[in-house]
């Protein structure tokens, strides 16, 4: 079961030297409350697994980046946010690239008590250097470890009083896998409803630690 | 007289529209493969898939119809179809290394005679976005690839060996530039079709990859 806090008593959860997963391709499914609230408190040198940092001018998680709480970031395609590849290249910004299919079955794998997988993803390339490879079937395969958050930032659409989710269209894209991923989870949901349909529930709710209604506490 | 010029973008993105067959599921790319979608058969039943976890993607919207939260994986809005499902990223993934998407196209900064395809690294740049682009071509039945025969500045972009940093190695199906189309067999790259005005030597010219040329070597349609 859930509970039901406010953004500023989620957020007081989360501690400098963490490992952050946020949902979200771009600013589509990325927790942009959760974020923004994260931006008022002092915690820093965190490690942020997500798609992306955020857009140019400080939106999303790019917010965070130019206060400087982000050393390092876990993710996939970072050159849509032109302050990320300036804060790498001063060094500001450690980058850890991981393909992007890669990237969800890690963070998979870490939820689902999987060790490691092989995937051809990668194989023979800048990507897969210094890890192991494993030819199977006449195909090279790269090794890959799950990836494990402290705590999960996620956006749905809907959750029940127990904390069951449903997502919205494509803002679903990487938070039913990053909110199994972390031993700590908050949610932002745009409504909280008595009860869902049992069949149209994505994450059920022993995924969920504390849920931010951002209705109530927003608007 | 006006002498019209058509723009070799639209010409290829034309070409690569006909390679796809009915039922088909494709993932396209940014750029030119985004303007695939634009000349598809309406005849055809074709379902899009967008890696950020779309399978039916329709047509752009207009200003009234945009959806924030309905986006393709070039972050564009997109509209629908009807009998569209919305997946995780997982699972999207799941899809494209599974082997489930029938064919993915995309473009490429440099392709080899032996099917290697360069698409997400130039040397001296910072590496910083590869996005789906290494699970894609690992995973779709078919890799097509649609690109200008040479850079901006001339230089040659189809090799016996890609210089930039590979996205994968001998996986693209078929290369589709404005002056020909190559089929790719068992790291063999074959020429089947040619511009009409054009010969295979001119060809050459422009191509230091090594490649043979079909028996049945068509005129570019």
């Amino acid at each position: 079961m859930s509970n039901f806090v406010s953004a500023k008593e989620a957020i007081n959860l989360i501690k400098s030297d963490q490992t952050i997963a946020v949902g979200g391709f771009g600013l589509v499914g990325c927790p942009l409350n959760l974020v923004e609230e994260l931006s008022n408190h002092s915690v820093q040198n965190l490690t942020v697994i997500s798609n992306n940092l955020g857009e140019p001018g400080g939106k999303g998680l790019g917010k965070l980046l130019l206060q400087n709480k982000i050393s390092k970031a876990i993710g996939s395609y970072f050159t849509s946010n032109g302050d990320a590849v300036v804060y790498a290249l001063e060094g500001k910004l450690d980058i850890e690239l991981v393909p992007q299919g890669t990237l969800a079955e890690r963070l998979r794998a870490a939820g689902a008590g999987i060790g490691g997988f092989y995937t051809r993803t990668a194989a023979g390339t800048l990507l897969a250097e210094g890890k192991e490879s494993k030819i199977i079937d006449g195909k090279e395969y790269v090794l890959e470890y799950p990836l494990f958050a402290h705590v999960a930032l996620i956006k749905a659409k809907k959750a029940d009083r127990k904390g069951n989710l449903m997502y919205s269209k494509t803002a679903r894209n990487f938070n039913p896998d990053m909110v199994t991923a972390a031993s700590l989870t908050i949610v932002e949901v745009e409504e909280v409803v008595d009860e869902l349909d049992p069949e149209e529930i994505v994450t059920p709710h022993l995924y969920v630690d504390y849920i931010v209604n951002v209705k109530e506490e927003f608007y | 007289m006006v002498n019209t010029v058509v723009d070799p973008k639209i010409t290829i993105a034309k070409r690569a529209a006909m390679e796809i067959r009915n039922e088909a599921v494709v993932n396209l790319g940014i750029g030119i493969p985004t303007m695939v979608a634009n000349f598809l058969d309406k005849d055809k039943k074709i379902y899009l898939h967008t890696e950020n976890g779309l399978l039916g993607v329709g047509p752009s919207p207009s200003n009234e119809e945009i959806d924030p939260e309905i986006i393709n994986a070039g972050k564009q809005p997109v509209t629908i179809t009807k009998g569209a499902s919305y997946f995780s990223s997982s699972q999207s993934f799941a899809m494209i290394r599974g082997g489930h998407v029938d064919t993915v196209i995309l473009g490429a900064l440099q392709i080899s005679e032996k099917g290697d395809i360069a698409n997400w690294a130039a040397p001296g740049k910072s590496v910083l976005g590869v996005g789906g682009a290494m699970d894609l071509v690992v995973g779709a039945k078919e890799v097509i690839v649609t690109t200008q025969h040479c850079t901006k500045d001339g230089s040659p972009k189809i090799l016996e060996e890609c210089t930039y940093p590979i996205t994968a190695k001998n996986v693209v199906s078929k290369l589709i530039t404005e002056y020909a189309v190559f089929r790719f067999n068992n790291k063999e790259m074959i020429l089947e079709e040619l511009k009409e005005e054009w010969t295979v030597e001119d060809l050459k010219k422009i191509t230091p990859a090594k490649f043979t040329v079909s028996p049945n070597l068509k005129n570019y349609s």
